[in-house]
């Protein structure tokens, strides 16, 4: 199986797709860090492109990634192997580039620039997240048959796990006022990989906003260590479960 | 007025006395009876334990080498009721606690001229508590505590019905408030530090014309609190790291004609929160890192907000309603996003430092859950082209370019 990874990994790199992303986020986290001279500032800058731009891009790269590795995929299913090793293996090397670009990408700069603890946990957990959306996109594009079909499915799933939910989790908040909600809507954050990365990534940022009457609920639940687990956790399972799906309907799949 | 006159007269030719454990007199309260108005007591390094030692006389007490008074946490252990006194290096321990009375390590009741300085006091119920005096000076003393219940603990230096006193260099910390104030006026608090006190670092009401410089609040469970008081000064102080649920780096409450000048309010969940405060000058501040920088409410009025930077906070300005009738002006904003075409130092555009997000937030706090999200940086831009929201007139006509060199 490793094999089978190193060629997909070899196939990507020639893509030259991941090298042209990786020099975007060098070149984003470079111009952030070195114009502002405000630290913290940067880092919500670089945040705000984080928590839009990454799920983009990682979802667009992994579902586009599965259509162009067609033809080499039909080759590998002549050979005698399985086809679980092969979408797992174009998952992970999806992922690992995916990860690689994001960590090089966001983290030489921030090295350079001596970043605190508080900008290597963004990036960390910005990692994570690319690998949950690639997980997600695949099992997008598994779901469709055409290329046009499946990277529109995947631009949808894109806009609802970016914005759509938020809308839902507002109007929630804004028609149930008068109930207790602050418990639901961390179980409910929990349901959407971005908006987890982006609660876990602000109780680092804007601890003083949050401390308010619903924050300390909030940043008690998320920076205890159940909270940490659970963040964790949760993102694991945003990407185990997505793989393990697609794995079971690629298995059936008439290709 | 016989006895005064004769403690004039005994002035001129003061004595003094000498209490120590090797000495002919091996008590305080010996050694106070003993005086006469004006006489000096030195006590020599030790441990005394007298119970309450009262202070009826004009007299000074002089510390050398560190002398320790312990209350056995069952008495008030130093009681004045004269004028004139002065108390210079001791260290004050263990003073009772009662529900019923203020038991003080140090208590001056209706005393004139009196001086506190460099006193240790450390487990106090109340640390120095002065009533119904003038012209007192506390100087270089600190005042700490076991932090406990806030039920179980008094103030660390507490005045009321004050006039004239100079709280100068002391620190508190560890007592429900730092420093508190009720009826005094024309007082100077300067270069103290309050931190770490269950309430507020400084709380005040009632307390008119007075003045509070250079002083720092640090960690203090609600920051600072003052009230109901009128023409108070607070120049170049520090608030910081107050964070809590309800914790401000100062609450103004029914504060008017006051100046809040050249202070730095640092990583503190509200700035400034002002409620039912009039004509007060809110200039030359620095407001960074806060969770609000600052929380105007709707009954305030005439308040002159210029001049000062805001950088880094969450929020900018929040209020609770759509009436804003304080003005906002030439204050530097981090998140302006304007231009300055002419060249006059000012953007050219106005700045509106309410966004809607903040007013949502202030409607429902569980919206804080959405902080940062793309949905709610579009909202904000969609509210900035077509106001519905939030209040139009809040608004700084001439913000700054460039941050003040606070």
């Amino acid at each position: 199986m490793i094999k089978i990874i190193k060629y997909f990994l070899i196939d990507i790199i020639k893509n030259k797709v991941i090298l042209g992303l990786t020099l975007f986020f060098l070149v984003t986290s470079f111009s952030l860090l070195y114009l502002d001279e405000n630290q913290t500032k940067a880092v919500l800058s670089l945040m705000n492109i984080v928590i839009i731009v990454v799920p983009l891009i990682s979802m667009i790269f992994a579902g586009n990634y599965y259509f162009n590795a067609y033809e080499f995929k039909e080759v590998l299913l002549s050979l005698p192997v399985a086809r679980t090793r092969i979408i797992l293996s174009e998952m992970i090397a999806v992922s690992i580039s995916l990860a690689l670009s994001l960590g090089l990408g966001l983290g030489i700069p921030a090295l350079i620039f001596g970043a605190g603890s508080t900008i290597l946990y963004l990036i960390l957990i910005t990692m994570v997240l690319s690998v949950a959306c690639a997980a997600i996109a695949l099992l997008v594009v598994i779901l469709s048959r055409e290329k046009s079909r499946g990277l529109g499915l995947v631009l949808l799933a894109w806009f609802y796990f970016s914005l759509l939910y938020d809308v839902i989790i507002m109007t929630l908040l804004m028609n149930f006022s008068d109930y207790p909600l602050e418990k639901f809507v961390v179980f409910l954050a929990a349901l959407n990989p971005i908006d987890l990365c982006r609660i876990s990534m602000m109780l680092k940022l804007d601890i003083s906003a949050l401390m308010g009457y619903t924050g300390a609920l909030y940043k008690e639940f998320f920076s205890s260590l159940i909270g940490s687990a659970f963040t964790l956790g949760t993102m694991l399972l945003w990407i185990l479960i997505p793989t393990l799906i697609s794995i079971r309907i690629y298995r059936k799949k008439d290709l | 007025m016989g006895l005064m006159l004769w403690c004039t007269a005994h002035f001129l030719h003061a004595g003094s006395i000498r209490v120590g454990p090797e000495q002919g007199i091996t008590s305080i309260s010996g050694a106070t009876q003993k005086a006469l108005c004006g006489d000096t007591i030195w006590i020599e390094s030790g441990l005394y334990k007298e119970g309450n030692i009262v202070l009826d006389k004009s007299l000074t007490l002089m510390g050398m080498g560190n002398p320790v008074l312990d209350g056995e946490k069952k008495y008030e252990i130093l009681t004045v009721g004269a004028d004139d006194v002065s108390i210079v290096g001791l260290t004050f321990i263990n003073s009772g606690y009662s529900a019923m009375n203020d038991f003080a390590s140090i208590k001056i009741v209706g005393s004139r001229y009196f001086k506190i300085e460099s006193c240790t006091i450390r487990n106090s119920y109340f640390g120095i508590h002065v009533s119904n005096c003038s012209y007192g000076k506390i100087w270089n003393c600190s005042v700490e505590g076991t932090p406990d219940q806030e039920q179980n603990t008094g103030n660390a230096i507490h005045f009321w019905k004050c006039d004239h006193m100079e709280v100068f260099n002391n620190l508190s910390s560890g007592h429900r408030d730092g420093i508190y104030l009720e009826f005094v006026t024309d007082s100077r608090i300067q270069k103290n530090t309050s931190t770490k006190n269950i309430r507020y670092g400084l709380h005040f009401m009632f307390s008119h014309q007075n003045s509070y410089q250079h002083n720092r609040f640090l960690k203090n469970g609600a920051g600072v609190a003052v009230m109901y008081s009128h023409q108070v000064d607070m120049i170049q102080n520090e608030f910081q790291d107050n964070w809590g649920p309800s914790s401000f780096g100062i609450l103004l409450k029914d504060i008017t004609d006051s100046r809040i000048i050249h202070n730095k309010f640092i990583r503190n969940s509200a700035g400034v929160f002002m409620e039912g405060s009039n004509r007060c000058v809110i200039d030359s501040n620095l407001f960074q890192e806060n969770g609000w920088a600052l929380r105007v409410q709707a009954s305030c009025t005439d308040n002159q907000i210029a001049y000062n930077n805001f950088m880094g906070n969450t929020f900018d300005v929040a209020c609770n309603g759509t009436l804003v009738l304080s003005k906002f002006n030439s204050n530097y904003w981090d998140r302006y996003k304007g231009y300055d075409l002419n060249k006059d130092q000012f953007g050219d555009i106005p700045y509106n430092p309410v966004s809607l997000y903040s007013v949502l937030v202030e409607q429902n706090s569980a919206f804080l859950i959405l902080l940062r999200s793309a949905l709610t940086v579009i909202l904000d831009e969609v509210e900035k082209a077509i106001p519905v929201l939030t209040p139009i007139d809040l608004q700084d006509l001439s913000p700054v370019l460039t941050p003040y060199p606070l």
